[in-house]
Formats: C-alpha cells, structure tokens, sequence
C-alpha cells in the first residue's frame, strides 16, 4: 500500500472513531426527528446517504423499523457498521440499480439531493423504490440569499458555507421550485417541514427558512 | 506433505503488506497473537455421500482452534480457507514457530475477529493436502495413496463434511461462519445448505458463481498439470514421481489472478532482471525480466509443497460452484432459505473476483430482505487484498463482529490489538 492510501485508510478510521465518541453525545437534530415522525413503526426503510446511520439507529430503537442504508464515504460506512446499522457501500450517483420495485415503505434523501448531478434521476429512482420518499435540501428561496446576490455576491450561510468555486451542491432550488420538478415527476407532496437553525418555521417558510423537508408519494404506489 | 503455509494467496503479498507480525525466532508471543498452537486430526467414520455420487467412506479433518467455547457454545467462528490454506488460521506453528497462520492479521486476542471472546475453528478441507484426508492419503481400500481415485468435489461436500465437525464439538448454532474467495464460497453454502446453524454469514472477496474467464484461467492451471508427463494420469505417488513443472505453471497463472495490474506494474514493471551488457537483452528465453523470475520462483517453491491433485480438485470445486443452478440461474432464489445475516466485503482491484460479482450477492438477498452488510474497499492489491491489512476493511469486519458479540451477550471488547491497534 502507498504512503498517502495507507493514511487516508487509517484517517477513515479515525473519523469512523471521531463519529462513533460524538454519537453517544448527540440527540437527533430537529429535522432529522420531523423525518422520523412521518415514518411508520414497523415499516421498511432506505436511507440514501446514511451517514453514520443515526437516523436508521433511532428508527430501529424506537420505531422497530426494518432499515437498510446507502452510504459512500469509507469512515460513514464504518461508523454505521459499529451501530450495527445495515449499510450498502455505494456511489448514489450510480442509482438503486441493487432495490427492487417498491421494496421499501419510504426512502429517505437527507440533505444530499442539492450536491447530485442527476437530481431527476435519484429522485425516480426513489419514487421507484418506496411508496414515500423524503428529501431535505437546503432552501436558495431563503430571503438573505437574495439580499447577497443583490450585493453582487453568491450567498454563504449556515446551510450552505461554501464558497461558489468549492461548493458541492450542484443543484440548488428553492421550495416552489421543487414543487415544480415534484409535480412533473408525478410525485404527490404529502407533507413540508421548514426549519431555521434547528427550529422549525411556519410563518413565510419559502423566505425564511433555511432547510426544507418534502414527504412525497410515488406515483407507483398502490392505493 | 509438510504443511509450509504462505501467510497469503500470493506471496507476493507478503512483499507488499506491512509487516506481518513476524514470530520471535525464541518463541516469544507477539501482542495479538494466539500463540503457539498445533492442529487436531479428528476422524469421522460415518461416510460421506458426495455431490457427485461418490462416496467417501471415511475422512478425518485437520483443525486449529482459538479461543474457549463458552457454556451455552453460541460463540463458535468458523473459518474456511481459500485454494491454498489450511485450517493454520493463526497463531504459530507448535513445530514451527515461523509458520505463522494465513489470516493472522484478522483473528486473534483484541483483533477484528476477537479470540478473547470467540472460539475460532480453524478447519482443512477434505480433498487438500495439509492434514485432512485427501488424494495423497492412503486409501483404506487399497493401502495405497488415493491418487486419481479420490472422488471429486462441491463447495457442499466441503460443507456437509464441515457439519459433521460442528456436531463433534456440540455446536448447533455457529455464530459466524466467514471466509474470503473460495473461503467465501463455503460461508454461502453454510446459510443455503444449513440455514438454522448459522447466526452470520461473511463473505469476503467471493463470487456467486465462476465467470468464462475464471473457469478459462482454471482450465489452463489444469491442462498445464494434467499433461505434465510425471503426473501419469494422478497416480504419480506409485511412480515415485511429482508432476512438479505442470504444478508450478498453474501456481505461475493462479499468481496473476490474485494481483492487480497496478501491483504488478508497480513491483515488478519491465525491469530486467539482469540485464547483458549496456542494458542489453539476452534475446533468448531464458529468465529476461522480473516478473518471470518472480513468478517462476513462486510456481517452483509451491510445487515442493502442493499436492498436484489437491489443486485439481479444488480449482474443479471452484467451476462447479454456482447455488442458483438449481434455481435456474436465479440466485435470490437459491438464497431465499438463508436465514443468517450477512457481511459482504469486495475489493476495487479484484478482478478475479470483482465488486460486480459481490453486487450480485448483495442484490440477491435485497431483494429477499435477509439483512446484508456491504463494504466496497478501494484497496490496490487486487484479489490478494482480502489477506492484507487495510484497515478500512479491518475496521468494518471487527465492527461487524462487535456487533455478533453485542446481539450475543457475549463480553465487550478488552483490547484491539492487529492492524487497528
């Protein structure tokens, strides 16, 4: 093994250890919780970009879900493993070629839809997978990313700290545009949640929230 | 035979991995290690009907075990072993302290598969040469070695003879049965052909089924033996002969299956192994480049240890190995009787057995929804990767494994020691 593999394979594991000392600390945060609130006890689950697999963790401690997730990243994989969460290794970018047809309940997409190349792709794929999918991204519509851009400058807050030349996120979209791709997918939106720094937002949720979270229903779903 | 076990598929390996933990030649016990350890000859009288119809009358099985086997017996391992490996899993040869076992670096105190709190078996397959019986062994019929007599065999005798070695240690229920490639293959046949004895299933580096290309390389390796002179149609022990060129030419393409393209170009390249003057070739065939020294070398060494029909009979298991052929070619079929929980871990490099080939598995049991585990590792040794160190891949199998000991109840872990230490 060359130097640089061997020590980007043992800082795998080290963010895996990092990962695993910082989940016992942590409480679900807000959005991931509202995502839990919609998904039955007792259902299927995918999670597409699970992470450390804490919202798979939870579903399956509170709720008995039956969950499988999908995660790229070396250290994110591990860490999910030692939860004892089932994870695929794989790029989602190469799509749900390994589901079946409605093999699951819900799919969920956390906050990863905005950094895909083929958002229309994965978002039918997901429809293709489950009956509900859920997405979160974060929301462009958000009023001071207008007042930036009005200043001349590319928006960079919480949400998206990125400068525009390193930013992953490819595909940015405010809440009525995503109603819009929804709508021509044939994807019903069953439900919204927006939040603002962890808390959620009711009041002119297209301006002022910063993170949204769509529950939609595939059109292949059986009534 | 001697059993002198490589650490590794390919030596080759060895060259690349990082240090192995290497015996003390006084006989001091590395961290991590089991230590000192000696095989077990156990013999099973009742015989065994084969896939092909044969039957072997009786058989005894090589095995090294590690660990203790604790009251309720739930915590047993076991491990199957590749082409050339035996059931000297870890620790070192009692005889031999040198001789350190092929997967080491995975199974010990504190390591990923934990032998502080689980009892690993460590088994030789009938048919090999390393202590089991097998073609080389003395027929009880005719008080000469077997020879080309020894009946063929399946991935599911190896399985079936392994059921009876479960019985004589009283364990119903293995929590865990793994191995890589050919190794993994038997994992597979544990969860279809014993579904109710197997807790985990891994799976490391293995295919559903041989491709073309597989079956090609394997057919060559035979050929090779086959019609080396000395082999005198397998019966070479009665003519005081070893078909020793054939046996190293099939070890030599083996050798190449197991490493990557980029291993090999970054070990060996086009460098001359001692080039005539000025940098000249010699024009000639005799040894030119590196490569070919190495690989004559390897195929040379193996052939003063490997049993040539030993290796005939395994690479044949290897073809005939497809569960979803009675299934007509549908796999999640085959699988659909598994009841255990899988790990599946693949290689970017391997092209022997590529990640495809472990999709294919991890799609099967999807779409049954047996619960399965899967980690692509982006590791550049090719197939030979499943022996190595990489600790990615180390950190996913001890994480599995945590986890089989937590749904147990068994001890938390003491120490990590090995590659993640």
């Amino acid at each position: 093994m060359s130097e640089t593999r061997r020590l980007s394979a043992r800082d795998a594991v080290r963010r895996a250890d990092e990962a695993s000392n910082r989940a016992t600390r942590q409480s679900l945060r807000p959005d991931l919780a509202r995502i839990a609130s919609w998904i039955d006890t007792n259902s299927r689950v995918l999670d597409l970009g699970c992470g450390d697999g804490t919202l798979l963790a939870h579903l399956r401690d509170k709720k008995s879900v039956d969950g499988a997730g999908v995660e790229f990243d070396d250290a994110r994989v591990i860490s999910a493993v030692r939860r004892g969460v089932r994870v695929v290794q794989q790029n989602l970018e190469e799509g749900l070629a390994l589901f079946d047809d409605q093999q699951f309940d819900s799919v969920v997409l956390s906050q990863t839809l905005q950094a895909m190349h083929h958002t229309e792709h994965i978002l039918r794929e997901m429809a293709r997978v489950a009956r509900y999918g859920i997405v979160s991204f974060p929301n462009f519509g958000y009023w001071p990313h207008g007042f930036s851009i009005l200043r001349g400058r590319m928006p960079v807050t919480g949400e998206m700290p990125y400068q525009w030349y390193d930013t992953p996120n490819i595909h940015l979209c405010t809440l009525r545009d995503f109603e819009a791709l929804a709508s021509k997918l044939g994807l019903r939106i069953t439900d919204l949640a927006t939040f603002n720094g962890g808390k959620e937002v009711k009041f002119l949720a297209g301006w002022r929230s910063t993170l949204a979270v769509y529950r939609f229903e595939s059109p292949m779903a059986k009534p | 035979m001697v059993p002198l076990h490589t650490s590794s598929e390919t030596d080759a390996s060895a060259a690349f991995a990082p240090a192995q933990p290497k015996a003390d030649p006084r006989g001091a016990v590395p961290p991590g290690s089991v230590g000192l350890v000696s095989p077990s000859f156990i013999a099973f009288d009742e015989p065994l009907r084969l896939s092909s119809g044969q039957v072997l009358p009786r058989y005894e099985l090589a095995v090294e075990t590690y660990g203790t086997l604790n009251a309720q017996r739930n915590n047993a391992v076991l491990i199957c072993h590749a082409l050339n490996a035996s059931h000297h899993v870890a620790g070192m040869s009692a005889d031999n302290p040198k001789d350190v076992g092929w997967w080491d670096n995975m199974v010990g105190p504190g390591k990923a598969v934990d032998t502080d709190r689980f009892f690993v078996i460590g088994v030789n397959n009938i048919g090999s040469c390393f202590g089991s019986t097998g073609p080389a062994s003395v027929n009880p019929d005719t008080g000469k070695p077997w020879g080309a007599a020894f009946p063929m065999l399946t991935v599911k005798d190896w399985v079936l003879a392994q059921v009876r070695l479960a019985d004589h240690f009283g364990i119903e229920k293995f929590a865990a049965v793994m191995g890589g490639s050919l190794g993994g293959m038997q994992a597979l046949g544990w969860a279809i052909t014993c579904p109710q004895r197997i807790g985990h299933c891994i799976v490391i580096a293995s295919t559903p089924r041989l491709s073309a290309q597989n079956i090609g390389f394997n057919e060559v390796a035979r050929r090779a033996i086959i019609s080396d002179p000395d082999f005198h149609g397998g019966d070479y022990y009665a003519h005081g002969t070893v078909p020793a060129k054939g046996l190293s030419v099939a070890r030599m393409i083996g050798h190449i299956t197991y490493l990557s393209d980029d291993d090999m170009a970054a070990k060996f390249g086009r460098t001359q192994r001692s080039p005539a003057q000025n940098g000249e070739y010699h024009y000639g065939y005799d040894v030119e480049f590196e490569v070919e020294s190495y690989l004559r070398y390897q195929g040379e060494k193996f052939s003063t240890y490997f049993d040539a029909n030993t290796y005939l009979l395994i690479t044949r298991a290897l073809d005939y190995f497809d569960p979803s052929r009675n299934h007509g070619g549908d796999l999640a079929k085959a699988l659909e009787v598994a009841t255990a929980e899988f790990l599946l871990v693949s290689f970017s490099t391997d092209w022997r057995f590529p990640p495809s080939r472990s999709r294919e598995i991890v799609q099967a049991l999807l779409k049954n929804q047996t619960p399965v585990t899967y980690a692509e590792i982006d590791a550049p040794h090719g197939h030979d990767a499943f022996l190595l160190e990489d600790p990615r891949y180390h950190a996913v199998v001890q994480g599995y494994y945590d986890r089989i000991a937590a749904q147990l109840g068994l001890p938390e872990r003491q120490s990590v020691n090995g590659v993640l230490a």
